[in-house]
């Protein structure tokens, strides 16, 4: 598509070499190029996808009970993850048989700001703080990343004789976005200590209890409970 | 007096400017862009706020769909190819150069052992077609431990999931490990999985669950 024009002055003269301007026509290959960036904007991920790492515990069948119960009372909160993203938590660890007859024992909650986070962050104070103020170093730049690592290790540390234990217990009702959305909090309450466990015989009994759902109970329980 | 003559002017466009602007712009999607892997299946992943970035190498990422069929992709080619060798061996199941060139091309892989040399063979749309097909029991890789079997013949005779990660970690051994599921994936399909890898044979205990970013994030 290239365009020569000549030059109209040069008409008449004498036999002078035609002046010659040479001009290409950009105009296909802008057609191109522009299909070839809608091309690639379509077909690329510009966003890589986030992880969020978690360890599990050990499967140790070595371990002794009294090492695997190490967590302290006090501290304790236990997270049940129900059907429909339901989801309940209770204090400490059950005794006996009359927390499982107080009702008032396992808590009602909810995902997000206003459900257990409320709670967490009220258990975390002073550790979410500090943790918070870490993140924000990290951010501006003021400690690298290692650093920031080791001294959100120390944090957690200084504060492992006050700071909860959270224990989260997926039932099979439950997803696995609830999974994440329990991590999540974690993650976002600067919960140094959790872990995802499996749920206790007590616990799918007050999950019975609360919803009056036998799918949260096992074979064994749903027998059992029919005999009476 | 002489007539005004109307000058004609030529209507050309000097795209030379616009064509510099466009060829600068394709640059910096060719280099920045890394491709859409292709999946077999749609995952819609749940959300987190969690920032950290999936790493791009020594990588093996386990894709659970909503029914537990598992699928699995690592990032090196030679990798896999070698992980590939490696579990094919105890069932005397040998491929042709073809089949390996066909094995190296694929994205994710999910299809029972015994099925996988008749599947290397089919060109790339076929096998598409074949993954896609919901009620297909010759498609994930079978992760139970009992033997499985339909009108075609044995499926699977033993947990060959388990036998892969063995085989993945047994080549790199910083094999990080990564979970991809849909959210509407009950838990107990996810815990299956996780329960494999923490086993006794596995041993493994730190996983990446593959998230997308939580809007407004921060608090």
């Amino acid at each position: 598509m290239a365009e020569i024009q000549q030059d109209e002055k040069g008409e008449g003269g004498k036999n002078k070499q035609k002046k010659q301007h040479l001009r290409v026509d950009f105009t296909p290959m802008v057609d191109m190029n522009m299909l070839l960036i809608t091309f690639f904007m379509f077909c690329t991920t510009l966003l890589k996808p986030q992880t969020m790492n978690i360890n599990m515990p050990m499967k140790d069948e070595n371990m002794t009970k009294e090492e695997k119960t190490k967590i302290k009372e006090s501290g304790a909160v236990t997270l049940l993850l129900g059907e429909n993203d339901e989801l309940y938590y209770y204090l400490g660890i059950p005794k006996d048989q009359s927390t499982y007859d107080d009702s008032t024992y396992l808590v009602t909650s909810s995902y997000g700001p206003d459900g257990i986070r409320k709670l967490l962050l009220e258990k975390n104070t002073g550790t979410y703080e500090k943790i918070q103020e870490l993140k924000a170093h990290l951010k501006e730049g003021v400690i690298v990343d290692s650093v920031f690592r080791a001294k959100t290790k120390e944090v957690h540390e200084a504060a492992k004789e006050i700071a909860p234990t959270v224990m989260i217990k997926p039932t099979e009702l439950s997803t696995y976005e609830n999974m994440v959305d329990a991590l999540d909090e974690m993650l976002i309450c600067n919960i140094g200590a959790y872990a995802i466990i499996d749920l206790t015989e007590g616990d799918r009994f007050f999950l019975y209890q609360r919803t009056g759902n036998k799918e949260y109970l096992t074979e064994e329980q749903r027998t059992e409970l029919g005999q009476k | 007096m002489a007539k005004v003559k109307v000058k004609k002017q030529s209507t050309f466009i000097d795209m030379t400017a616009m064509s510099d602007v466009t060829v600068l712009l394709l640059t910096f999607f060719m280099t920045t862009s890394t491709f859409l892997a292709k999946e077999p299946i749609q995952v819609t992943t749940p959300a987190s706020v969690s920032e950290i970035k999936i790493p791009e190498t020594n990588l093996l990422t386990i894709l659970v769909d909503k029914d537990g069929k598992v699928f699995l992709s690592m990032d090196n080619a030679e990798q896999k190819v070698e992980t590939l060798r490696a579990v094919s061996d105890p069932y005397g199941i040998t491929y042709t150069s073809k089949q390996i060139e066909a094995f190296r091309k694929l994205q994710s892989f999910g299809v029972p052992i015994r099925y996988m040399p008749a599947f290397l063979d089919l060109p790339v749309e076929k096998q598409d077609k074949e993954l896609q097909d919901l009620e297909n029991k010759r498609v994930g890789v079978p992760s139970d431990d009992g033997k499985i079997e339909d009108g075609r013949g044995v499926i699977s005779s033993d947990n060959e999931f388990k036998r892969w990660v063995a085989a993945a970690l047994e080549v790199n051994e910083d094999l990080k490990i990564a979970i991809k599921s849909d959210k509407t994936t009950v838990y107990p399909t996810v815990k299956k999985i996780i329960d494999i890898l923490r086993g006794d044979e596995l041993r493994q205990n730190r996983y990446l669950l593959i998230t997308t970013l939580r809007e407004g994030s921060s608090n």
